[in-house]
């Protein structure tokens, strides 16, 4: 099937997120090794009439990205692959494109997952995907643009009006501080809209500035050098005095620094020193994370003193260091792996707070991170390691700083923030709902806004869920908070919690075997060969002189209806004579033998076969005995009572199956 | 009808995730599930070499087999294997144990249960194509009754 011809028209038409079409015609890039998966979900995609590329190398898929000519909407991006760590791909995606990226993968550990919210994918998928899941992922799509353009729009008021705004802006945060960023900034949207003066230049789309850690902290300077308060646009430009840069991106930057700011300050003062008390919360981890916000934000005042010396009193800090920190920052599992409820953020990790940076108290807090936390991170994350995205480095989990703070649902979610590339953002992780991606280097105000204080700890997690509905976490720990609190609890050595716990060891036991299916086959052989009509039946049969019992009766009974079938089909065909071999139980075959070849024959077979089955355990109706219609219908129940009673001895499950008329002979469920 | 709807519901919740690979065949795939399956087995069989070579290096690299074992039961999950994807998952619990004799004992089931599955879709294929020709030769069967003048239908369709 090819819908690619008209793919490319509509999505030549559909330039604008919603059109009558869409989704079809969503440009999909689809990034896995395995080639088994790759061609299903390719397939999959296709068949939700989405236009679809798929790589099966994340270094040919990033210069697919990179290359003008071909533009995608959404990637969807394996974690485990050999050239490139699937997160790694991700936040150069993130920070370079700004897409949409899915992560998947058949690991279903809440690290890993976490992982991939932290380092900004809007979805995490557990294989087997399921077309369902597929056919949703517009949605992701369409929330960044919706968040992009709300960015645009914001930046653009906030050029007009930058110190009328402003307090506004105050009572906006400060009653985002409380209850959620969503809340305050549409409240400015629909001021904004009302307002009029959308700067047409904010609504169209700019080229996106990449707000680079030198860039950031150019910004920051400038801004600490006027003082928080009188920084305005205007002055930051000519004082960063950075070509090409303009006003526009330095206030949407500005508005979201001064958010985050915000957050921290307020969330500090709200949650006053409580997770002070809490031993627990130590951030050491977060803070070797490399964080050089702390001391930045510190210098530009904007922590209170208050918060910042109970990060300090938390014994985590240690002063940035920003050279050479050795990427192996903080291990992410063992971020992770709380054992208790609580946070233990450095406790038994000391090893890891090299970069002693508090701020991440957040690992996993979800707050709501400023997109410039992330860069600050992503960006000491660079310059530390001259990684990229180290966050994402590959070295086994280390250096998840980014990931470590990545911001986990946050309620206050200034999901936009995060989300918003208006002017450039960088640390583009993508995150569609409001999950901002925290940073490694948040700082500790963020954290106690985070609830580390107040929840007591160990928690702090924000649930996930909130935004992340589909994260599908669990995230039941300690849930303290509304929702639920990370569990932390799984160690990074368990990746695969036992979810199926039992696969069955056993399942060849579970047919009984009887020596005697064997030899049914050859009986349908000469049946076969009556029939004449080169059915490779013959070879099946062949084949199930397996050795063992078990195997050869489990594959006998998949191809039990197979000869069931074409015993029915040849009843059909004959129709007319029902002899039917009285089904004592067992005898499945009888449903629909009796036919062709002649009552007599059939009807020693029958009794043979039922000699055979004798201790069959496999159980069929017997209703359907005598008086074999020449309709298809009995066979069909026939059938169903083979597979169903097939599937109950495997699976130990009631021939639910029965009930359901099936219109064809859908070999569902074949015990794999 | 009601019944019917709700029926088709209920099937399709049920319906294993086999049952979804077949869905996606079409008239230029007409044989989706038997491709993928063959591709299945090239690239697992690639894999469980690898494994098998992993676990008798001398020291055995976990990360790398954890790696290597969620990329097999990423595909095995991804053809409805369920089975094997258990196996895996157990293997995987080794693992992260770092239990090398857990590991050898895991891969055995997994190797085991692979070769089950192997079977059975031979089994299964071979079914699928009867029942193709066996719809076939209905068909063909049944426009050569219409013929007769007799009228006789034996076919139901």
């Amino acid at each position: 099937m090819n819908l690619s011809n008209d793919k490319g028209s509509m999505s030549t038409a559909s330039s604008s997120v919603v059109s009558d079409k869409f989704p079809a015609g969503l440009r999909v890039l689809v990034v896995d090794d395995d080639p088994t998966c790759l061609k299903i979900l390719e397939k999959m995609l296709r068949t939700c009439y989405y236009d679809v590329t798929k790589s099966n190398r994340a270094e040919h898929a990033l210069d697919m990205l990179r290359d003008k000519r071909k533009v995608f909407d959404i990637v969807i991006s394996d974690v485990h692959m050999p050239d490139m760590d699937g997160f790694k791909l991700l936040e150069q995606v993130g920070l370079e494109m700004d897409l949409p990226v899915i992560m998947m993968s058949a690991d279903d550990s809440k690290s890993v997952v976490m992982k991939g919210v932290t380092h900004g994918a809007c979805d995490y998928l557990i294989k087997p995907v399921r077309i369902e899941a597929l056919k949703n992922i517009w949605q992701h799509v369409v929330r960044k643009k919706k968040n992009e353009w709300r960015e645009l729009e914001q930046s653009g008021s906030v050029d007009e009006g930058d110190r009328l705004q402003k307090p506004s802006e105050d009572v906006d945060y400060s009653s985002s501080a409380n209850e959620g960023n969503w809340r305050s900034s549409k409240r400015r949207k629909d001021e904004e809209e009302e307002a009029d003066d959308r700067d047409d230049s904010s609504t169209l789309k700019k080229p996106r500035v990449v707000w680079s850690v030198e860039l950031h902290q150019q910004f920051v300077a400038a801004v600490n050098q006027l003082g928080i308060d009188k920084a305005v646009p205007k002055k930051i430009l000519e004082l960063m005095n950075v070509p090409g840069l303009t006003r526009e991106n330095v206030a949407s930057h500005l508005q979201k620094y001064r958010l985050y700011l915000r957050r921290l300050s307020g969330v500090s003062q709200h949650q006053g020193n409580s997770f002070m008390s809490s031993q627990e919360a130590t951030y050491g981890p977060l803070s070797s994370l490399n964080g050089l916000d702390l001391q930045t934000l510190a210098a530009a005042g904007q922590i209170p003193a208050q918060s910042l010396a109970t990060l300090q009193a938390a014994g985590l800090s240690r002063p940035t260091a920003k050279s050479g920190i050795p990427m192996p920052l903080v291990d992410q599992r063992n971020l992770f792996s709380f054992e208790n409820a609580k946070l233990r953020f450095g406790e038994g990790q000391p090893q890891h707070m090299s970069s002693g940076k508090q701020m991440n108290l957040l690992h996993g807090i979800p707050t709501s991170m400023e997109p410039k936390q992330l860069v600050n991170l992503h960006h000491s994350a660079q310059s530390l390691g001259g990684m990229n995205m180290q966050v994402g480095a590959h070295g086994g989990h280390s250096g998840q700083s980014s990931s470590l703070l990545m911001q986990m649902a946050q309620p206050q979610a200034r999901g936009q923030i995060l989300n918003e590339p208006a002017g450039g953002q960088v640390p583009r992780l993508p995150t569609s709902t409001g999950q901002p991606i925290l940073s490694n280097g948040i700082s500790g105000g963020v954290l106690a806004r985070n609830g580390i204080g107040e929840n007591g700890r160990g928690t702090g997690y924000n649930p996930v869920s909130q935004t992340s509905s589909m994260l599908n976490f669990p995230l039941n720990h300690t849930a303290e908070l509304p929702g639920n609190s990370f569990p932390l609890g799984s160690t990074p050595g368990i990746s695969n919690l036992p979810s199926k716990g039992g696969y069955q060891e056993d399942a060849n036991s579970d047919i009984k075997g009887s020596a005697g299916f064997i030899a049914s086959y050859d009986i349908f052989n000469d049946l076969q060969q009556h029939k004449s009509n080169g059915w490779e039946l013959q070879n099946v049969g062949l084949t199930f002189d397996a050795s063992q019992h078990s195997n050869s009766l489990q594959s006998n009974i998949a191809v039990a209806p197979s000869v069931l079938i074409n015993q029915a089909y040849s009843s059909s065909q004959r129709s007319g004579q029902s002899s039917n071999a009285s089904v004592t139980g067992k005898a499945i075959f009888s449903v629909g033998e009796g036919t062709e070849h002649g009552n007599g024959q059939n009807v020693g077979q029958h009794q043979h076969l039922t000699n055979l089955l004798g201790d069959n355990s496999m159980r069929v109706k017997t209703e359907r005995d005598a008086s074999f219609q020449p309709a298809l219908f009995p066979q069909h129940f026939g059938q169903e009572d083979l597979m169903s009673a097939i599937l109950k001895q495997q699976d130990g499950i009631g021939p639910a199956e029965n009930e359901f008329d099936f219109d064809e002979y859908p070999l569902d469920n074949i015990p794999v | 009808m009601d019944r019917n709807h709700l029926k088709h519901q209920v099937l399709n919740m049920r319906r294993s995730l086999f049952d979804q690979l077949e869905e996606l065949k079409d008239d230029a795939n007409p044989n989706f599930v038997e491709e993928i399956v063959t591709l299945f087995y090239t690239d697992s069989a690639r894999l469980i070499q690898n494994i098998e070579q992993a676990l008798v290096n001398k020291p055995i690299d976990f990360v790398r087999l954890d790696d290597m074992l969620h990329q097999f039961k990423g595909s095995s999950s991804s053809i409805g294997a369920k089975k094997v994807k258990e196996a895996c998952t157990q293997f995987g619990e080794y693992i992260s144990a770092e239990n090398a004799e857990g590991c050898t004992r895991a891969l055995q089931l997994i190797k085991q249960e692979y070769a089950v599955l192997r079977r059975k879709l031979e089994t299964y294929f071979q079914v699928y194509r009867w029942r193709d020709n066996l719809d076939k030769l209905r068909l063909h069967i049944c426009s050569d009754l219409h013929k007769e003048p007799s009228g006789l239908a034996i076919c139901e369709n």
